[in-house]
């Protein structure tokens, strides 16, 4: 797109030891975050964990019971929302129904008294950026809700807010719709710049437009990184568990080597490091072969085979009863059958053991 | 023919002979008032000297003028005590939704009568510190109508996600008063102006406050012709009812506008 977009100066975004209680509950328990400026954090947990609680104390929606909300090294916590100058997309429908697509964008530039002519100029050039300036004058009853949501993301941009909070915008969506809109917003925060503060429950969302992931349990956050490193090297148990799907095998780790279904694989930073412990084991990093096809590996029994298209999900009985569930390209196990005897081998990528 | 069908046109017969029988109850009562109020007698030599003579009655026409001054006072003071208390409810204090709506229901238990003398007391301060006129009963008033009005405003406010559209407002930069004036109300006009017909209707037919109080609105001097011109008493009932009516039209007219601009 030829037009600039570019919003102002990026800020960085600190929330220092943030603290909210509703009476005996502790939504947040001294939580501890900074965002780069221009970057988009993902707070990924379970309902309750406090994602959303933080991110409208970030807001201004809501207060904390203590502690600092610091942009651009400035202590906003006394701002009320009105004054915080941070665009926020809602998870329901927000946009305001009496007022036309255009007028909705032009809003937060009304208010901060632009003139009428480049207010116009504004909405339409955001209206491009999200590809509905052909849907300038409709109300929002007339469009769908995956054209709400860009509307919505388009007036809290228009106005060059400091930082873009996006409370699960796709979770209304259906899976189609929410995988393109995904991917738009990506791409608009990428071209705007703008520093994002993205909540989810979906961890699929998280990883595909984050730069970084942090995951949060119980008001604290239990680890943030790059999708990949969250992905590849969880420090708990919880973050395995929690992002992807994870098989509990047993495992005996010796001199920071564990031995998993027959493989010898080396330990993650945080497992244990001597006697028996579960290791968890993404089903991906299991290959699953013919038996006999290789003597080194642990065998088992086909329990189910599911197709997911370009992959298959297999679930496997070993020899000593452990079930895990392997995820292979579907081409490589087109002749495996439920009731099946396999062999099967895990990639020699680091685990994380924890104790049983 | 086939018994749907029948049944169908039974159907609409009973709607019509429903709708006749309470057309009937309706119309009965102001076609009488009519017909009383331009008959011909020697208070009234003429067909239309009962309404000529509304205009020419000063007395008549001060009730008249502070009638219509308390329905606007008491429309505007009670949308601003009750619309803000209402999303501000919503939106900080859902818990305490029935309490304030059981609060704004209680007028509606208790005697007109037995509210003019718990207030009398309340209402002397505002004779010393606002006005000791007839449009002192404004405060009164307002409470006389919460009942009908919380309703009113109730059932606009449960249209629409007050919670998440102020909000967005809020995020977007606006205050209070504009997440209220041009974000919530422009979204519930129909309730607003329900609220405020409610309101007006109430206090255009008000007459216990007033008497009690001894203040002069339409209904008290309505009530005082009456004894002593009873023509012209029941033309100027007739003129409030129907301007009642016209108030009702006027707000379907807007209403019904508005939905159909929505329904483009």
């Amino acid at each position: 797109m030829s037009q600039s977009h570019s919003t102002t100066t990026s800020v960085e975004v600190r929330l220092d030891g943030l603290t909210r209680t509703f009476g005996s509950v502790r939504a947040l328990d001294g939580l501890d975050l900074t965002i780069a400026p221009g970057e988009l954090v993902a707070l990924l947990g379970p309902s309750g964990c406090g994602k959303t609680t933080a991110l409208r104390i970030l807001a201004g929606l809501d207060d904390a019971t203590s502690g600092q909300v610091l942009v651009d090294g400035r202590d906003v916590s006394q701002i009320p929302a009105s004054k915080r100058d941070m665009g926020m997309v809602f998870q329901a429908y927000s946009l305001f129904p009496h007022m036309t697509t255009r007028q909705n964008v032009e809003f937060g530039l009304k208010l901060r008294k632009v003139d009428s002519g480049k207010r116009r100029e504004r909405a339409m050039e955001m209206l491009q950026l999200v590809g509905l300036e052909t849907q300038s004058e409709r109300y929002a009853h007339q469009l769908s809700g995956g054209q709400q949501q860009r509307v919505a993301l388009a007036r809290a941009l228009a106005f060059e807010p400091s930082v873009l909070l996006l409370d699960e915008p796709l979770s209304a969506l259906d899976a189609k719709v929410r995988a393109q809109l995904r991917d738009e917003i990506r791409r608009v925060q990428l071209e705007v710049g703008t520093t994002t503060l993205f909540v989810t429950h979906d961890q699929e969302e998280a990883l595909a437009m984050a730069d970084r992931v942090g995951v949060m349990r119980a008001g604290k956050l239990e680890q943030i990184a790059p999708p990949e490193e969250l992905y590849s090297a969880p420090t708990t148990q919880f973050v395995a568990e929690f992002v992807g799907l994870t098989n509990r095998l047993d495992a005996s780790v010796s001199g920071g080597v564990a031995r998993v279904a027959g493989t010898d694989l080396p330990t993650l930073e945080g497992s244990l490091t001597e006697g028996r412990g579960t290791a968890l084991v993404r089903p991906e990093s299991i290959h699953i072969t013919a038996s006999g096809s290789d003597r080194s590996a642990g065998s088992g029994r086909v329990v189910t085979a599911s197709f997911l298209g370009a992959i298959s999900r297999l679930r496997v009985e070993l020899d000593d009863s452990t079930t895990l569930v392997a995820q292979v390209p579907r081409t490589s196990v087109a002749a495996i059958a439920p009731g099946d005897r396999v062999d099967v081998v895990l990639d020699p990528i680091p685990v994380l053991v924890v104790k049983d | 023919m086939s018994t749907a069908t029948a049944r169908r046109r039974n159907q609409v017969l009973l709607r019509w002979v429903v709708l006749g029988v309470v057309g009937l109850l309706f119309f009965l009562p102001l076609l009488s008032m009519y017909q009383f109020a331009t008959r011909i007698s020697s208070q009234n030599p003429s067909k239309w000297d009962a309404f000529r003579a509304i205009a020419n009655d000063p007395q008549l026409t001060a009730a008249i003028k502070t009638s219509l001054e308390l329905c606007a006072l008491t429309a505007v003071g009670m949308l601003v005590l009750l619309l803000p208390t209402m999303v501000w409810v919503r939106l900080k204090v859902p818990w305490a939704t029935r309490l304030v709506e059981f609060l704004c229901l209680l007028p509606l238990t208790i005697p007109a009568i037995v509210i003019v003398v718990g207030i009398t007391n309340v209402q002397s301060w505002v004779y010393y510190l606002v006005t000791d006129g007839p449009l002192s009963l404004t405060f009164p008033y307002i409470i006389l109508v919460l009942p009908y009005c919380y309703r009113a405003l109730d059932a606009g406010l449960s249209s629409i996600d007050v919670i998440t559209l102020s909000e967005a407002a809020r995020s977007l930069g606006a205050s209070w008063f504009t997440v209220i004036t041009r974000v919530i109300m422009p979204n519930i006009t129909s309730a607003v102006l329900s609220a405020a017909f409610l309101a007006v209707a109430l206090v255009l037919g008000e007459f216990t406050f007033a008497s009690l109080l001894l203040f002069e609105n339409l209904q008290v001097v309505i009530a005082a012709l009456g004894l002593t011109n009873a023509p012209v008493s029941v033309a100027v009932s007739l003129a409030s009812l129907a301007f009642a009516a016209v108030l009702l039209f006027l707000l379907s007219f807007v209403g019904g506008r508005r939905q159909g601009r929505e329904a483009v």
